[in-house]
């Protein structure tokens, strides 16, 4: 047997309180200790409100990180930057940018020459299917063309490490499903460690190795899953052991959102 | 067609102008007939003197109005981005912004004279502030995540305020250039009437003076209607660099 990898992430114990400026501080998440291996392709579930988008944003560099340490790589985050890319929940696209504009943005940050850097960006857009909406900018899209632009400008860059927070919410289910098959697509063909949020347990148990379940806030680690199906089989989602385990993690999930609405209500 | 309907009231408004001035009804030298008004504007258009006066005056708004523009924007940007040199000038803009900008035209007057150094440092410093304020506010309401999201894509700190800070904060900057652009207009005339040897605003004054009140009518409109071009063009020109709304 293959000694195990040295983990690429490693968030260990970290704690997170918001302090807004007016109102009461927020415990976000509390001691969540998580390890990904390079390659991995992670899915985090968890109910609404449970810190997933914050934890996300603290491996992301974007928060500062308080009390405990996140690694990457070995080295502790200290900011934002490119060997992560960010697919943000509520897709952040530059408004006064169009979608081409948005998915070169991060190719003339890198100094791809001109010439390259218009063909990548072509094919990404090619790739969600927003060809024909090049010269739109996002105030004339739909959600869901907003999402896939974002998924557009963050994968053109083609990061080490994708941190995806619901980035198929705003899709219906037939793009969805294309979408997913390109992720995969892509995760196989360049290797990529991918921390994917979702509430879709469906689409957690398809697309990840392993599943993270969050706890109601503050959020917690509660389980860690492997699932590890063959997603070339096209039954997949008829196999008996596949919709066990979407029911067994549905449980899981279905109880913390039960605690969590029991929380909210006192 | 349209445009012709939108201003007809402005024709109804000439008509009764000149009914009331030919009535007898008013005093000539209070309200010359329009008719008079036009023929004197075009024989002021023959004299190169009015050119003169006029580029004077244009020279001077625009000059005062660049510089507001772009020292009101940088230190707008630059105190919505940096605590110290908010907390250093809050106050100052808090505190000049209600001030009657033409109780300057006699101190400006007092420093640099009565040539074009003095209007423009009164345009300068009297429409700078909404500049300011416009750029101030515009990118302190810059959305986090958009910074975030240009971060992560590769840009620097300073990038990003190229980006993303100044981007956002062009909306309300525009907003801001628009109310300078009118003021600018204002305080030109009122310290040309008060302190200057030359420009639109003396003109009007020295016509004045002397009676010669239908030349003086002539270039209060050439004044009223610069700003009503200057503040369509600006509109335009907004709607166009604003496209993305
Ligand atoms: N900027 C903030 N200031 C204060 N509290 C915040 C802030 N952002 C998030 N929170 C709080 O932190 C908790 C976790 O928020 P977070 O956005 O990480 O949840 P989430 O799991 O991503 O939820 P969802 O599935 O709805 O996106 C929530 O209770 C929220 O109220
Ligand atoms: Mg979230």
């Amino acid at each position: 047997m293959q000694a195990p990898a040295a983990a690429q992430i490693v968030v260990d114990q970290i704690t997170h309180m918001y302090r807004p400026a007016h109102g009461q501080p927020v415990l976000a998440i509390d001691d969540v200790s998580l390890e990904v291996r390079p390659r991995e392709f992670l899915a985090l579930l968890g109910p609404s409100g449970c810190g997933k988008s914050t934890l996300l944003y603290l491996m992301g560099g974007f928060l500062p990180v308080e009390t405990g340490r996140i690694l990457i790589d070995g080295k502790p985050v200290t900011g934002p930057g490119p060997d992560r890319g960010v697919v943000f929940q509520h897709f952040a696209l530059f408004p006064w940018k169009t979608v081409r504009g948005n998915v070169l943005y991060g190719l003339e940050r890198a100094g791809v020459p001109k010439e390259e850097r218009l063909k990548r960006a072509q094919a990404y857009i090619d790739m969600v299917g927003l060809q024909g909406f090049e010269n739109s900018y996002p105030s004339q899209l739909s959600g869901g063309m907003r999402q896939r632009t974002a998924i557009a400008r963050t994968l053109a860059i083609d990061p080490n490490i994708l941190l995806m927070d619901e980035p198929f919410g705003a899709l219906d289910a037939q793009t969805r499903s294309l979408m997913q098959s390109e992720l995969l697509a892509i995760w196989r063909r360049s290797p990529k460690t991918v921390i994917f949020v979702t509430h879709d347990v469906q689409e957690a148990v398809y697309l990840a190795e392993r599943i993270a379940v969050m706890s109601a806030r503050p959020g917690r680690i509660k389980s860690i899953i492997e699932t590890n199906f063959d997603r070339s089989d096209p039954n997949l989602f008829k196999q008996p052991a596949f919709i066990e385990k979407v029911d067994e993690i549905w449980n899981l999930v279905r109880n913390e959102a039960m605690l969590a609405q029991r929380l909210a209500a006192g | 067609m349209q445009r012709l309907i939108r201003y007809s009231p402005l024709l109804i408004l000439a008509v009764l102008w000149e009914a009331v001035a030919r009535s007898g009804l008013v005093a000539r030298s209070a309200l010359p007939p329009l008719s008079d008004v036009i023929v004197a504007w075009f024989q002021l258009a023959g004299t190169s003197d009015f050119w003169i006066n006029a580029a004077d005056s244009l020279y001077r708004t625009f000059a005062g109005l660049i510089l507001a523009i772009v020292i009101g924007a940088l230190i707008g940007i630059a105190m919505a981005s940096s605590k110290p040199i908010r907390t250093l000038l809050n106050p100052i803009v808090e505190v000049f912004y209600p001030l009657p900008k033409s109780a300057l035209i006699p101190v400006t007057a007092l420093w640099l004279g009565l040539g074009d150094a003095s209007k423009i440092l009164l345009i300068f410093l009297g429409c700078m502030l909404p500049v300011t304020l416009g750029a101030y506010n515009g990118a302190r309401g810059a959305e986090q995540s958009l910074m975030w999201s240009a971060r992560s894509l590769g840009a620097s700190r300073l990038r990003m305020l190229v980006d993303v800070v100044a981007p956002s904060a062009l909306p309300e900057t525009l907003n801001g250039i628009r109310t300078a652009l009118a003021t600018s207009f204002v305080l030109l005339v009122s310290s040309e009437m008060i302190a200057a040897r030359s420009g639109l605003g003396f003109m009007i004054g020295f016509l004045g003076d002397g009676g010669n009140f239908d030349a003086m009518f002539a270039v209060v409109f050439t004044v009223a209607f610069m700003g009503f071009i200057a503040d369509r063009l600006y509109q335009a020109a907004m709607q166009r660099v604003l496209r993305w709304r």
